[in-house]
């Protein structure tokens, strides 16, 4: 029997998995699919609890939630794509424009 | 004619403004002096009508009862009423109005100013009628008439103060009419600064007046004080402002100790001379006295000490005139020694006397002066009687008018100084004061000497001017005469020695007047053993309403005593002529013998007693230097320690709070600046630009903040 406390520790994986991709690789785009992975942990949160508290609002949210990570993505790579024009830099750690 | 009494002083007002403007006009517009008969047809005839109206007023007032006789008029209200708490506590209603008053004592007055006025103005068309300050001379004299007559026309103290000072100006402007001279600029400055001392108790004497009556109106001051008793024992208020109001009296009277000015004003033109100086301004002490009779009268101490001032300023100026051989000198001491006379009357309680002497002396002693300046004039501007002589035969109704004067003036039987001369010594002697009738009668004795001196010095002997210099020095005058010359020709003139001359006809016209003033103005005042009643005294009896009554000391100890103190007084009148002319006639000493044979005295009698010099090193020096140290304490201490000081401390002030703003406030705004800038060193590390580091930090605070929640809300 899958319980939702098995859906919260799938959760917590992922979510964990997402930070510390973001946090420590420094390729731009992994980072970006990192924030991904943390959306997609939210999102299985919501759904667990929808479904344990039999409420529909939940899954409806995730909805919105995948389309607004879409639209992110898009801008997140266009980002991405005119930095790397300009600078010819992918690392995170090269990027460091708006220093003092 | 009574209600025409505000035109009486209006009129010459009104002549001086018009010659002052015209002049004026002239002078500035123009640049001609104004025309010379217009000037004085101008303040002849304003003076002229003047004394007319005063004939006609006093003439209405003379058909009155005797009881009254007193006409009040009021222009108009000078100070609204006004509460004034008194020195009682209570509160009186304290107003001024400009009122003249006219009762016989401001008649005898106007009468006085406006007829011996009136002479005198015609006079000085012929004596003036050189000078190029003609016009000026006018306007001045009109004013001073305008001045005197608000004086002794006005019903209350403030009145009379502003007349007051209204002839103390005049005074002052005429002395120093002169003023190209500096002698002449110094006389004025001294009679007004003199003036001022008693002007300031005269003051005084005024405001305790109203403080003490609420009033300042002489009938409703004398009628209060009528009720007061009279301070035989003891130095009351009444004393306290009798005193001040005499001193007032030594000042403008020209009395011991501030007699000094008078003598000194005989810079000014004689005609001045004769009207301020000798006749009516300086009497105007005596007017108040006389006027205050009420008050003095309560004040025994006061009387007395008026009555020793008076008998004292009498025998000291009486020496002094000895051998002055300046002939106007000789005239202004003589007057401030007569002066001393209506004083001494006043102060023995005999009123009416001292008036009637203010009354007689106005006659001759104009006309001595008058004809003195004849004399002067006549000379070519000589003023020294060592210089004359023998002017008899070259001035013949000079010499027999001044002879009228000095008779008068001598106290001989029949002539006005006799009779009132005679009657202050009679009433001297009669209420007891015989130290006092002692001393105005040696007084006597030695009037009839100097004024005999002068006379035998001018009019008798050689003439001493024809074997005098070149008299080159005598045109230093301003004002000419010499034009009269060519009217009298004959006479030796621009020949080396020029030959006195005898006056212009509207100069001798006065003198004459005035001679038969000086003959026939005593016998209003005859003494009651030759008519039954002093008409004098009778008529002035409503001015003496409310005077206390006088205790008599055997004043009635019959007619006979009288007459042989008359006969005394005559005698020693004729003793001082014929001493005079056995020394200066007889024995023909000339005024340069008199300093070798006398030595010691004659220094001590011409200088004066020294007593302008002991004046200079007593007050004069002592009030520079008190003026020198103020001057000293205002530069060092207040304006050294005072505005120097304070600047300084000001100064230091700011200097202090500018290094405290400098260092201390501006010092913290820096510092603020400074340490933000320091820490911004530091603190901007933080902003790596690393977007993973910020995310860390997010990352950080997140689980911290979540952490710190759980843990409180457990």
């Amino acid at each position: 029997m899958i319980t939702t406390s098995h859906y919260l520790i799938l959760s917590t994986i992922i979510l964990t998995i997402g930070i510390v991709g973001v946090l420590t690789r420094r390729n731009v785009l992994i980072v970006l699919m990192s924030i991904e992975l943390i959306f997609n942990a939210v999102n299985i949160n919501l759904v667990a609890f929808s479904k344990q508290l039999q409420n529909t609002i939940g899954q409806v949210f995730v909805v919105f939630v995948i389309t607004v990570a879409a639209a992110e993505a898009a801008v997140g790579l266009g980002i991405v794509i005119a930095l790397f024009r300009n600078k010819e830099k992918i690392n995170l750690d090269e990027i460091d424009l708006l220093k003092w | 004619m009574l209600k025409y009494l505000w035109l009486i002083p209006l009129l010459p007002l009104a002549g001086s403004a018009l010659i002052g403007l015209i002049g004026l006009y002239r002078v500035r517009v123009i640049g001609r002096k104004p025309n010379k008969t217009l000037v004085h047809t101008i303040a002849v005839g304003a003076v002229a009508i003047a004394c007319l109206l005063s004939l006609g007023a006093i003439h209405d007032l003379m058909s009155l009862p005797q009881d009254e006789r007193v006409y009040e008029t009021v222009s108009f209200t000078w100070i609204p009423a006004t509460p004034l708490k008194l020195t009682n506590g209570a509160w009186a209603t304290f107003k001024v109005d400009w009122a003249y008053r006219l009762d016989p004592l401001s008649a005898v007055m106007i009468f006085v100013v406006t007829f011996v006025g009136f002479l005198i103005h015609v006079y000085s068309i012929g004596y003036m009628y050189e000078d190029s300050g003609y016009w000026r001379f006018f306007a001045y004299l009109n004013l001073f008439m305008f001045a005197m007559l608000t004086l002794v026309l006005g019903n209350n103290f403030l009145i009379l103060f502003v007349g007051w000072e209204g002839v103390g100006l005049c005074s002052y402007l005429l002395i120093g009419f002169y003023f190209e001279k500096k002698s002449a600029g110094d006389a004025g400055k001294k009679a007004f600064i003199v003036n001022r001392i008693g002007d300031t108790g005269f003051v005084i004497a005024m405001m305790l007046i109203a403080v003490t009556f609420g009033t300042l109106n002489f009938e409703e001051v004398f009628r209060a004080a009528g009720a007061w008793p009279t301070e035989t024992m003891t130095w009351g208020l009444l004393t306290g402002i009798t005193l001040f109001l005499f001193l007032g009296a030594t000042g403008k009277s020209a009395q011991i100790p501030l007699y000094v000015w008078l003598p000194d004003a005989m810079e000014g033109p004689t005609p001045v001379s004769a009207l301020i100086h000798a006749a009516t301004m300086v009497t105007a002490g005596v007017y108040m006295v006389v006027r205050c009779n009420a008050l003095f009268s309560r004040a025994p101490h006061t009387m007395a000490i008026v009555a020793g001032i008076g008998v004292a300023t009498a025998i000291f100026a009486a020496t002094i005139g000895f051998f002055q051989r300046d002939i106007k000198r000789v005239l202004a001491y003589s007057t401030v020694s007569q002066l001393g006379y209506m004083f001494t009357a006043c102060g023995v309680g005999t009123f009416a006397a001292g008036l009637f002497h203010v009354y007689t002396h106005a006659f001759f002693k104009a006309l001595l002066f008058l004809g003195s300046g004849s004399v002067i004039m006549g000379m070519h501007h000589e003023q020294d009687m060592a210089k004359m002589g023998g002017l008899r035969k070259y001035m013949p109704w000079t010499y027999a008018t001044m002879l009228i004067g000095t008779l008068a003036i001598a106290g001989i039987p029949g002539l006005a100084g006799f009779f009132s001369k005679d009657e202050i010594l009679w009433r001297a002697y009669g209420g007891g004061h015989k130290i006092i009738w002692f001393v105005a009668f040696l007084t006597a004795g030695c009037t009839a000497f100097y004024m005999f001196r002068l006379i035998f010095l001018t009019f008798f002997g050689q003439p001493r001017f024809l074997d005098a210099a070149e008299p080159a020095e005598e045109s230093h005058h301003s004002h000419g005469g010499h034009g009269q010359d060519t009217v009298h020709g004959g006479v030796g003139h621009g020949h080396g020695v020029r030959l006195p001359h005898e006056s212009p006809k509207s100069m001798i016209i006065p003198l004459v007047v005035l001679a038969v003033g000086s003959i026939v103005a005593g016998y209003v005042g005859m003494p009651s053993y030759i008519t039954h009643t002093n008409l004098w005294e009778h008529f002035l009896d409503p001015v003496f309403r409310y005077q206390a009554p006088v205790s008599d000391h055997g004043g009635h100890d019959a007619a006979s005593t009288e007459i042989l103190m008359t006969a005394l007084s005559v005698l020693i009148a004729g003793a001082g002529i014929f001493l005079a002319y056995w020394i200066y006639n007889r024995r023909k000493t000339q005024p340069a013998d008199e300093q070798r044979s006398l030595g010691v005295v004659y220094q001590c009698f011409f200088n004066k007693y020294y007593v302008d010099q002991i004046y200079d090193a007593l007050i004069i020096h002592r009030t520079k230097d008190l003026g020198t140290g103020l001057w000293a304490f205002d530069r060092n201490v207040i304006d050294g320690l005072g505005v120097n000081g304070s600047g300084w401390v000001t100064r230091s002030l700011g200097r202090l709070s500018g290094v405290f703003d400098k260092y201390i406030v501006d010092g913290a705004v820096n510092l603020l600046a400074w340490m933000a800038d320091r820490f911004s060193y530091i603190f901007r590390r933080i902003q790596t630009g690393l977007v993973q580091s910020y995310a860390m930090v997010i990352m950080v605070g997140v689980i911290a903040f979540f952490s710190l929640y759980m843990y409180l809300s457990k």
